[in-house]
């Protein structure tokens, strides 16, 4: 029904626009006053009406789904046509068609930048609302200090510790490989890398950066999860099969590609007189770049980091396929842990129930998820803000 | 003062010079290790799921039984049965009943399936022999790739030289559906899936986030509201995906009543996925476009509009694409979220429309990749090669647009 809608709008949208050209080069063509604005306009003021006017009969009789199919179809073709022959009827010469329509554009285009604050509070109201009603049933203080996370198990425990403890080692993990791998090839690309190094190491990041974290979740689980439990295995410790250490240098290796990025273009933005000033000085390059270039660059770095916090914070197919289900309240990188993101997952995966804690407490991890990485790129955006402030 | 002879002097510049190697070296080697890390993940990914790409056949002759198939409706013979009557013929020795069991699963049910599919298209064929590519079960054909090893390696070595077994492409993996039976699971309900999700969200998430780039780059007024918009898009960037998912099942799920698991959900919270990143990459495109092409418009008489519409946004395109296919390419590659909205369970068939029941690429890896058979390890990362694959060619095209249409100014 949705397709006959769209069909309909668009094939009276596009007669429309043809009359109302016709009709106002028709009037041109009489001469008996100049027109205000083009024919084109005219046409796509007609035309635009007519779009608006069935959108909207669309959505509301498709969200008012009674009586038989074509009812929608219909009652947009009705519409559509009732509007398209008012306009049609207003086109006079001295109508400001151009106007109008600029007018219908800009608030097009403000509508649209609205969706995006749309969908922040469509986030917000999904994550609280259920999360109240979680809260209802679950002692708030039990959630956020209780160390036994079970909520399958009878009596259901739900306590946020074991989750966050889990989620902060292999964030630990992922950010103490990411950190010196990513800063130390960003410098080395942005000090010392030729040309035709660069051509080779962008792209390279690149194809890491993009590829899907579903598939370092399989290489993690199935390639590097084995290795590191044989090698542990071989000098005598015992590894878990989905260990913490696993998952976290795979989304170590995930996250190295963003903070070069970020990490070379805050490098670059330091000015070259600064370093100039140091050479002058006899410094050697890496002196200049431990000393000066650093030193300059460490907001926007701190910032890089954070980000890449909330990044790790978030990931979900890594720690879903690599790290275990178990709630283990360890910090042991060979034992098995497990994430606020890998519960949310597993809790809301298959049948859910919305009146039971266990699916509502999938939207409390939600709550805790969001306003945590909300607050790192809060601070992280304002850093990066004022650091560019200070030397543009 | 310190007083600096000649010989200290230069063991502390070799000291000085010996760290800048060190440090030098230090870089080098991160990216190094970055490097060989993608090296060896993309080898590791190739090397299991090459043997994906091949299935195995037997050359086997089977007798289409007319008292088991009637011409009038060849849908319903039973041709199981008659696949297993001609492997009997073929090895009369095998006659205990565990020996036969192991010599029935020697086939996939696919060969019997083919055979159904050959009869129904041309019911003369009842009653004549049909000389049948017999598709083998996935533990035979683990086997013969020398994947694994057998309990009843001397059965497959005898069915190998007596059937004539041999290796072909396996078209399979890219025209089925999802199956239980490895031999017989395919990407292309997953495809599909993934096309549907990825066009409803572009066709959502580029007009909106050109529109909304547009807005805030070019007409919006510096105040609060706009700084609100701003902060706003730049957070929303961050969060992570799987919020995305809770967004999409206690809104579009439980509030407006879409159905689950259906691309339209898919593509809806993909769209808001890519939005803030297609609305930052277009606002870049059309950061770059001087000011004194709007103004050389504005001066000859446009419009504010049409100076942006007809002047500004054309030269800004190619950026927008550019920046629109590495937002497909994520999309493409996203998988979390549409964990929540219900995409992610068994579905044989390829889904028809938006509202149909669907799963994705990315999906369809996760769920192999769960699955216990040691046949689907290897369909996982055939998978991935797919997926790869695709997302290569997409990064390429906005490659190569970049290349052929970047201006400087």
């Amino acid at each position: 029904m949705v397709i006959w809608c769209l069909a309909i709008i668009v094939a009276l949208m596009i007669g429309t626009y043809v009359l109302a050209v016709g009709r106002a080069t028709k009037l041109r063509a009489a001469g008996a006053q100049t027109l205000n604005s083009l024919p084109a306009y005219h046409g796509l003021l007609a035309g635009s009406i007519v779009l608006i006017g069935g959108l909207l009969v669309a959505g509301v009789s498709l969200f008012m789904p009674s009586g038989p199919a074509w009812v929608a179809p219909a009652a947009v073709a009705v519409v559509g046509t009732a509007l398209g022959g008012l306009a049609l009827q207003r086109i006079i010469p001295a109508l400001r068609a151009r106007r109008s329509f600029e007018t219908i554009v800009l608030a097009v285009l403000i509508l649209s930048s609205v969706v995006a604050v749309l969908t922040t509070v469509g986030i917000f109201a999904s994550v609280v609302f259920e999360s109240i009603i979680f809260f209802k049933q679950v002692n708030i203080f039990g959630f956020l200090f209780g160390t036994n996370w079970a909520p399958t198990g009878s009596p259901p425990g739900f306590g946020f510790l074991p989750l966050l403890v889990g989620t902060i080692l292999i964030t630990t993990i992922a950010i103490s490989v990411a950190t010196p791998l990513g800063l130390l090839s960003a410098i080395y690309m942005a000090e010392y890398a030729t040309q035709g190094t660069r051509r080779i190491i962008k792209p390279v990041l690149e194809i890491l950066a993009g590829i899907p974290t579903v598939v370092l979740g399989f290489f993690a689980a199935l390639t590097v999860a084995p290795l590191i439990r044989n090698s542990g295995e071989a000098i005598g410790l015992t590894v878990s099969s989905e260990s913490a250490l696993a998952a976290g240098l795979v989304m170590g290796m995930m996250i190295v590609p963003l903070i070069s990025s970020l990490s070379d273009d805050i490098i670059n933005a330091v000015p070259q007189s600064l370093r100039d000033g140091s050479y002058a000085m006899g410094a050697t390059k890496s002196e200049t770049i431990k000393r000066v270039v650093l030193p300059a660059a460490l907001p926007g770095i701190v910032s890089a980091i954070m980000l890449a916090i909330s990044r790790a914070v978030g990931e979900t197919m890594i720690v879903v396929m690599a790290a275990g289900l178990a709630a283990n309240l360890s910090i042991n990188p060979l034992a098995a842990v497990s994430t606020i993101t890998v519960q949310i997952a597993t809790l809301l995966v298959g049948d859910q129930e919305f009146d039971s804690p266990k699916t509502l407490s999938a939207f409390a991890l939600g709550l805790v998820l969001f306003f945590f990485t909300l607050i790192l790129n809060y601070i992280a955006l304002r850093i990066v803000q004022r650091y560019r402030q200070a030397y543009d | 003062m310190i007083e600096l002879t000649q010989s200290t002097g230069n063991s502390f510049l070799a000291k000085r010079y010996s760290s800048e190697r060190r440090f030098k070296i230090y870089g080098a080697l991160a990216l190094i290790i970055t490097t060989l890390f993608l090296f060896f993940l993309l080898f590791d990914i190739v090397s299991k799921g090459w043997p994906a790409f091949f299935e195995h056949h037997a050359k086997l002759e089977v007798l289409v039984d007319p008292a088991k198939v009637s011409a009038q409706e060849p849908k319903a013979g039973e041709y199981t049965a008659m696949v297993k009557a001609a492997m009997q013929e073929r090895f009369p020795d095998v006659t205990e009943r565990a020996a036969k069991k192991v010599l029935n699963s020697v086939l996939s049910q696919g060969a019997a399936d083919d055979l159904r599919d050959l009869v129904v298209k041309d019911p003369s064929l009842i009653g004549k022999t049909v000389k049948l590519d017999a598709l083998m079960s996935d533990q035979s054909d683990l086997y013969y790739k020398g994947l694994v090893s057998s309990d009843n390696a001397a059965l497959l070595d005898s069915v190998k030289t007596k059937l004539n077994v041999s290796q072909a492409v396996s078209w399979r993996f890219f025209s089925n559906s999802d199956s239980r039976e490895p031999e017989l699971a395919g990407l292309w309900g997953a495809f599909v899936g993934s096309i549907l999700t990825v066009s409803l969200a572009l066709g959502l998430g580029l007009p909106l986030g050109v529109a909304a780039a547009i807005y805030l780059e070019q007409f919006a007024p510096k105040n609060r509201w706009t700084d609100l918009i701003e902060v706003n898009i730049n957070n929303l960037a961050a969060v992570p995906s799987i919020i995305f998912g809770l967004l999409g099942l206690a809104m579009f799920l439980n509030v407006f009543g879409l159905p689950r698991s259906a691309p339209v959900v898919g593509g809806l919270v993909i769209a808001l996925l890519v939005l803030p990143t297609i609305i930052i990459a277009a606002r870049a495109a059309l950061k770059v476009v001087p000011p004194s092409i709007k103004e050389a418009a504005l001066g000859v008489g446009a419009s504010h509009q049409q100076a942006i519409f007809h002047h500004v946004l054309p030269l800004a395109l190619p950026g927008i694409m550019t920046g629109t296919i590495l937002g497909l390419a994520r999309a493409f590659g996203e998988t979390a979220p549409l964990l929540m909205i219900g995409m992610v369970a068994f579905i044989a068939d390829t889904p028809q429309g938006f509202t149909d029941a669907a799963t994705v690429l990315p999906v369809q890896i996760y769920l192999w990749s769960d699955l216990p058979e040691l046949a689907f390890q290897s369909k996982t990362a055939g998978a991935i090669i797919v997926l790869i694959t695709v997302l290569f060619s997409l990064n390429a095209v906005a490659i190569y647009l970049r290349r052929r249409f970047e201006r400087r100014w």
